[in-house]
């Protein structure tokens, strides 16, 4: 019951670092209509910033996780502004290349400045966790605190999308672009906001996603960016309660995939179960299946 | 073969550039101006040739975007590595170029197998669906290459998952990949397959089955309305190039003396993708001069060393950005006017959707 149970709490913890991953992805997806691959290097990056102010500049662990989001926002738009926004007429493959180079920039540049080295990240949280059944089953804090992260990133986000006249210009251009221009709605800044959220979303993730596995690399996004993807189609890309429960799903299937079936094979059985779940429900599990019109 | 030699320039100037291309080379080589470092990069050039044409089939003629290449590559080059093993320590076959083909054709096949499994559910998704799980199918097949254990004794194969205890020379070793591969993979069996994928290709292009194909890209609906059975010319296109990525891989894996799956992870199809819409969506003479051009460039600039990537990573993005700006794009058309002027002196006819509005 033990082990089931400790893998039922860190299945929970990496399925909410997915989950604040996927919001990112999904709600970029929703409304610029791209792959935004760089968006897994962001949380490297992220990650790195974090590093960089705790280790080398002494600053507090909680400061630094808002240095890093503040210094991910602004990549976000910068990203979008220089790389994206002169692609928005142009086809899909051109801004999913475009994606793809902002990636390799981002990890080469984190080669060069950081080096190839793995670095040791010491967790941004230290209160000791809790001990349950007479200490058998052990919670950490970094569990403790993902978990309830994502459960506000969702709160946060529903809110957002459902009551703010900015959220709701957001699912208007994510619906119909052109409409939502004749509307009033300034589309390049509502574009511009979200890769803003999405980037700050990654923030959050990178610093829980190492303090949870605290190794550091110039790839360490790379990974979970793809999962944290296929979390959002699993549970139908473009939205917000699908990004949470596909997001969550994925990090169960992982972690219970690797102790009961086989660590080699966990990558495996997750994208196994994407295709599954594709092959059943061809726009995710909550998404909305488009009528084709000819 | 009669439509072969009518369709003239635009389907003979790939084979013309292959070819001159393949004796430029030969004549370096044998004038030994050809640095060494260049002459080991020729038959990865001539694997990776094929890949972007045969992912350019798939995403330029047959209009689907797949991220997965790479995975069809591996099940070549593994497969391409069993059969090369066996056939020189099970049967004692000690001919290289027999080797060497029987594992080519083995590893297409293979790989052509592999795509007609996976095309069947994939197929059934459209755009970005069918991305991700070609992602998804790439990366299944890499983690499944890295628990597969094979050996051979006495001409017999063995295979194993997680139990590294077979009998006999092992061939496959799990995690650590293809083990003590013969490197039998030559240049002139490179470009042989280059042509050979450029005939398949442009024969299917040009075919009615191409057609029907790149009516399905271009309308699904109307074509399904005209009759068009929309699964079969997919599937059709699909497993084609599956078969010539696995021969491709075949290819490249003999290349080394030994290679584990990780070679081909997610990042290897990525860079397929690259070649194919750097060198022009559809446009396969394009797909051979990036493969090259963009395989080549690394090696160039690795007196750069660090700043190499970060290089390639700034050319990609310029060269996308600048493709799609409109000035860019109506300066290449003032030249390319002034260039057919120079020839033929007709004005160009406007074509498209420029004739549509008049």
């Amino acid at each position: 019951m033990i082990p089931f149970l400790t893998n039922l709490v860190n299945g929970i913890s990496l399925g909410s670092v997915y989950a604040i991953i996927a919001l990112g992805y999904s709600m970029v997806y929703g409304v610029a209509k791209m792959l935004n691959f760089a968006h897994g290097d962001v949380i490297m990056v992220a990650a790195y910033v974090s590093f960089t102010a705790t280790q080398y500049w002494g600053v507090p662990p909680l400061v630094s996780v808002l240095m890093s989001m503040v210094v991910c926002t602004l990549l976000g738009i910068t990203i979008e502004g220089l790389a994206y926004k002169p692609l928005r007429q142009a086809g899909s493959l051109a801004v999913l290349i475009t994606a793809i180079g902002v990636s390799y920039l981002l990890q080469n540049l984190a080669l060069l400045i950081w080096g190839a080295n793995p670095k040791v990240f010491t967790s941004v949280v230290d209160f000791g966790g809790i001990r349950l059944f007479g200490g058998e089953l052990v919670i950490s804090d970094e569990i403790i605190v993902t978990i309830i992260s994502g459960i506000a990133v969702m709160l946060l986000l529903t809110w957002f999308t459902g009551k703010t006249k900015m959220g709701r210009a957001m699912r208007a251009v994510s619906e119909d672009k052109g409409a939502a221009q004749l509307m009033g709605i300034n589309v390049n800044f509502t574009i511009s906001l979200t890769f803003a959220i999405g980037s700050f979303l990654a923030a959050i993730a990178g610093v829980l996603l190492c303090s949870s596995y605290n190794t550091l690399m110039p790839t360490t996004g790379s990974m979970p960016g793809i999962k944290a993807f296929t979390a959002a189609v699993f549970g139908g890309i473009g939205s917000i309660p699908g990004a949470m429960l596909g997001g969550l799903l994925l990090g169960l299937i992982e972690v219970f995939g690797g102790s009961y079936v086989s660590t080699e094979l966990a990558d495996a059985l997750v994208f196994a179960v994407l295709i599954i779940i594709l092959l059943l429900k061809p726009a995710g599990l909550l998404g909305k299946n488009v009528q084709e019109k000819v | 073969m009669k439509k072969f030699w009518k369709k003239g320039g635009s389907f003979l100037l790939p084979f013309l550039l292959v070819i001159a291309a393949y004796i430029m080379c030969q004549i370096m080589i044998s004038g030994k101006t050809m640095s060494r470092s260049l002459q080991g990069q020729l038959i990865p050039i001539c694997a990776y040739i094929v890949m972007a044409l045969s992912l350019n089939l798939v995403v330029g003629i047959s209009g689907e975007l797949s991220l997965g290449h790479a995975g069809f590559m591996s099940v070549g080059a593994f497969t391409g590595a069993v059969v090369s093993g066996l056939m020189l320590k099970g049967w004692g076959v000690e001919d290289t170029l027999l080797r060497l083909i029987c594992a080519i054709i083995a590893g297409g096949c293979m790989a052509g197998i592999v795509g007609v499994l996976i095309g069947i559910p994939v197929l059934r998704l459209r755009g970005d669906y069918l991305a991700i799980v070609t992602l998804a199918f790439g990366e299944i097949i890499r983690n499944i290459l890295n628990c597969v254990y094979i050996s051979v004794e006495n001409g017999r194969l063995f295979f194993g998952f997680n139990n590294p205890g077979l009998p006999g020379t092992i061939l496959l070793n799990g995690p650590q990949g293809a083990v003590k591969v013969a490197k039998i993979a030559t240049f002139e069996v490179g470009f042989v397959l280059v042509l050979f994928t450029l005939f398949v290709i442009l024969n299917l292009v040009h075919s009615r089955s191409g057609r029907a194909i790149m009516a399905i890209r271009d309308n699904r609906i109307a074509a399904e309305t005209t009759g068009i059975p929309v699964t079969k010319y997919k599937m059709m296109a699909f497993v084609t190039s599956a078969a010539l990525a696995g021969m491709a891989g075949a290819l490249f894996g003999l290349n080394f003396s030994t290679f584990a799956a990780s070679k081909f992870k997610f990042d290897t199809s990525i860079n397929i993708l690259v070649f194919v819409v750097l060198g022009g969506i559809g446009n396969m003479t394009g797909s051979i001069i990036a493969a090259t051009a963009l395989t080549i460039l690394p090696e160039v600039l690795r007196a750069f060393s660090t700043y190499r990537m970060l290089v390639y990573a700034i050319v990609l993005i310029a060269v996308m950005l600048l493709t799609n700006n409109r000035q860019v794009k109506s300066f290449i058309g003032v030249v390319k006017e002034k260039v057919r002027l120079l020839f033929n002196k007709t004005p160009h006819q406007p074509k498209g959707k420029e004739a549509e509005g008049k």
